[in-house]
């Protein structure tokens, strides 16, 4: 923590960087909340520790955030995926972000370019942990009825509130198909058939992208796990088109690209 | 079930599949009469949203169909359309939708047979598996000058109509 602290102060002081972002104490001890350093004396507000587990790269692309100018992210691996692709997507240009990647023992890793983010990412383990794997396959494994009557009972505990579409960091579309209302895609008010059309979208949106950091689930106040939603996509594009988001820039998005020989002994 | 009659609504190319079919009329097939087709320009215009506002509208089941690979007008609408279907499959199932409500089927202007076997069979499946009740429903209302969407079952007609005469005189 004191090396984040000295390493955000000096980036400051020599104002490589015109803000830090990174996490600071919250409201009540399980909790820590983004802090935006601008000045070299409040570096000694950051903190780093398990419940830092935001993804902060949600706010490099708001205007008010770049505004302040040239960026410093405290950055947990899935932050890192985000930013490269952020690249793949060309909302951010190589170098206009300085990643601050910390390591398992607190090591403070500077990375201020994609291939260095690239690099960084490729000593990672890689993939679904194991919980997540066993999660999605023993609802998969379920009959239709009861996984039907499961994602039902979930679902129906949404309160609509999209604070898994505030957190999501490749949520960003300024005008999101919930805003629309001619036609109203999706209903307002919380019922069941919305619900299910809105997490069903949340997902389809981002299948091919989503980059696993799990804040939309973090972000449920209901604690819904519709981060497993995402990942059962996840799962499924690596595994038919090798979809590994985040990792390159040079990979294309999934669904904006084919092969003529993809998988179709579904389709009569 | 024995008289059960499902509502099949079907999402098709214009190209091929809406030619297909009206080669299976000009052909003189009879076929299912169950089938409500949407003419649509691309199987990549084939939103995963639409199906499901056809689930939400009371569809018992949905066929998706267009060109066969290769064929497509715009070159690789279809191309890109199966690999969306891919996933979306992969999620509806997950959440527990029986995919064996929808049938996704390649149907060129030339099978006109082949488009009344796939209605035929996609309602016969859906006569044996019955209404689609277990999906939450919705309806659209005229209220005045408004389009209003609501949640459940449609209220029977006469319901409606003074609902909206009333709003009117309002």
């Amino acid at each position: 923590m004191e090396s984040l602290q000295k390493k955000a102060r000096a980036l400051l002081e020599a104002a490589a960087v015109k803000v830090v972002i990174g996490y600071t104490a919250g409201s009540d001890a399980e909790r820590a909340r983004p802090l935006f350093a601008r000045f070299p004396e409040q570096a000694q507000q950051l903190i780093y520790d398990a419940r830092c587990r935001q993804n902060l790269a949600t706010y490099l692309l708001k205007p008010e955030v770049q505004a302040l100018g040239k960026a410093a992210v405290v950055a947990r691996p899935a932050t890192l995926r985000t930013i490269l692709q952020y690249a793949v997507e060309n909302r951010l240009v190589d170098e206009a972000v300085l990643a601050l990647a910390v390591g398992d023992a607190g090591e403070i890793t500077e990375l201020a370019n994609f291939a260095a983010l690239e690099e960084y990412l490729a000593k990672l383990p890689r993939g679904l942990t194991t919980a997540e794997e066993q999660e999605i396959a023993r609802l998969t494994g379920m009959p239709l009825e009861q996984r039907w009557a499961f994602w039902h009972a979930e679902l129906e505990r949404c309160i609509k509130c999209y604070a898994c579409r505030a957190a999501c960091p490749l949520c960003y579309c300024t005008r999101c198909i919930t805003d629309v209302n001619q036609p109203q895609w999706l209903p307002v008010a919380s019922s069941p058939l919305g619900n299910l059309e809105w997490n069903v979208v949340r997902a389809m949106h981002l299948a091919g992208r989503c980059i696993d950091c799990g804040s939309c689930a973090d972000a449920c106040p209901e604690g819904i796990r519709i981060d497993l939603l995402n990942r059962v996509l996840a799962q499924e594009a690596q595994a038919q088109f090798g979809a590994e988001p985040g990792y390159s820039t040079r990979r294309e998005y999934a669904l904006s690209t084919f092969k003529p020989d993809d998988k179709e002994e579904f389709i009569r | 079930m024995p008289d059960f009659e499902p509502r099949i609504v079907a999402f098709v190319c214009n190209w091929c599949t809406y030619a297909g079919a009206d080669l299976t009329g000009t052909s003189r097939i009879k076929y299912a009469h169950n089938v409500r087709m949407i003419r649509l320009p691309c199987t990549g215009r084939i939103d995963f949203m639409l199906l499901l506002q056809a689930f939400g509208q009371g569809a018992d089941g949905i066929i998706v169909s267009g060109c066969h690979p290769g064929d497509c007008h715009y070159t690789s609408g279809n191309f890109h359309a199966r690999r969306r279907w891919m996933l979306f499959r992969r999620l509806l199932d997950f959440m527990g939708v029986d995919l064996r409500r929808v049938t996704f089927a390649w149907v060129s202007a030339a099978e006109g047979a082949k488009w009344a076997e796939i209605v035929n069979t996609a309602a016969a499946d859906l006569r044996k598996l019955g209404p689609y009740d277990d999906f939450p429903k919705r309806f659209v209302e005229k209220v005045g000058l408004f389009t209003v969407h609501r949640e459940g079952e449609a209220p029977a007609e006469p319901n409606v109509a003074a609902r909206t005469q009333s709003a009117e005189v309002a």
